[in-house]
């Protein structure tokens, strides 16, 4: 196991996730994608943080975990909230910012 | 232990990966999600830091988990039919952003012994409670903001 296939591995998750971001309809299916992409960051900052034997990086990697659970209760209650307001949860149909 | 432990997690974590973004039904994305969630925190075992895989599925996967599906139960739709919109043009730039990220690996010029490991345990809540107090206690605001936010938005405005 070293830091180059960890940080290739997280590299292929990131990627798997980004497609998922830019490729779904469904808001959670959206969601869900970040989270595959969180999730691939901190195993990345994880594999530098341990190849280097820096303590900050499970510090910095457990705020990160805690701040991302934070940001999905916020983002699932938006999700409810377009969901009961405009009545579906497809991505392009919630675009109301267009000019 | 550990080359075979990465070959083993490895393929594991890309194919959860791929079940979550493929995955037509969202409880079975969902359940693929806890299931990268949770071969994360076996890599993070694998990387000495066992206080972070406990983190990683205590809070994580449980939380989140517990999250989303309450929230596919409260939807309507669960079943995405036409889940994709531009899959292409999505494919071709998640592809280039992986080429971009895979090509600084060459160029970082890892040093190739590693010291492979982390203090754990006790060094970690020394630090916790001592360097990053501020943070620390700061988040805690944030999740109190986050709780107090989530309850205010999803709430139903008049139950009169």
């Amino acid at each position: 196991m070293t830091l180059e296939r960890l940080l290739f591995l997280s590299f292929v998750v990131f990627s798997i996730g980004l497609f998922g971001v830019l490729a779904r309809r469904h808001v959670i299916a959206l969601l869900l994608s970040l989270e595959l992409m969180f999730n691939s960051v901190n195993l990345a900052i994880l594999a530098v943080a341990w190849h280097n034997g820096w303590l900050e990086g499970v510090i910095l990697v457990l705020f990160g975990i805690a701040i991302t659970v934070a940001e999905v209760a916020v983002g699932l209650s938006l999700f409810l909230l377009a969901e009961r307001i405009r009545g579906t949860v497809i991505v392009d149909d919630l675009s109301e910012l267009k000019g | 232990m550990t080359d075979v432990v990465f070959w083993i997690l490895a393929p594991l974590l890309v194919i959860c990966a791929l079940g979550v973004v493929l995955s037509r039904n969202l409880y079975r994305a969902a359940y693929w999600l806890a299931g990268a969630l949770v071969t994360t925190a076996v890599f993070y075992l694998a990387l000495t830091s066992p206080l972070l895989a406990a983190v990683q599925i205590l809070l994580y996967t449980g939380g989140v988990l517990t999250l989303v599906v309450f929230a596919l139960v409260i939807t309507a739709s669960t079943d995405d039919k036409e889940r994709w919109r531009r899959p292409m043009p999505a494919g071709v730039l998640a592809l280039l952003v992986f080429v971009a990220l895979a090509s600084v690996i060459d160029r970082m010029g890892v040093a190739g012994s590693a010291q492979g490991g982390l203090a754990d345990g006790t060094a970690i809540g020394v630090e916790l409670f001592t360097r990053y107090i501020v943070p620390f206690e700061l988040l805690s605001l944030l999740l109190l903001g986050a709780i107090f936010g989530a309850l205010a938005i999803a709430r139903r405005e008049d139950p009169s």
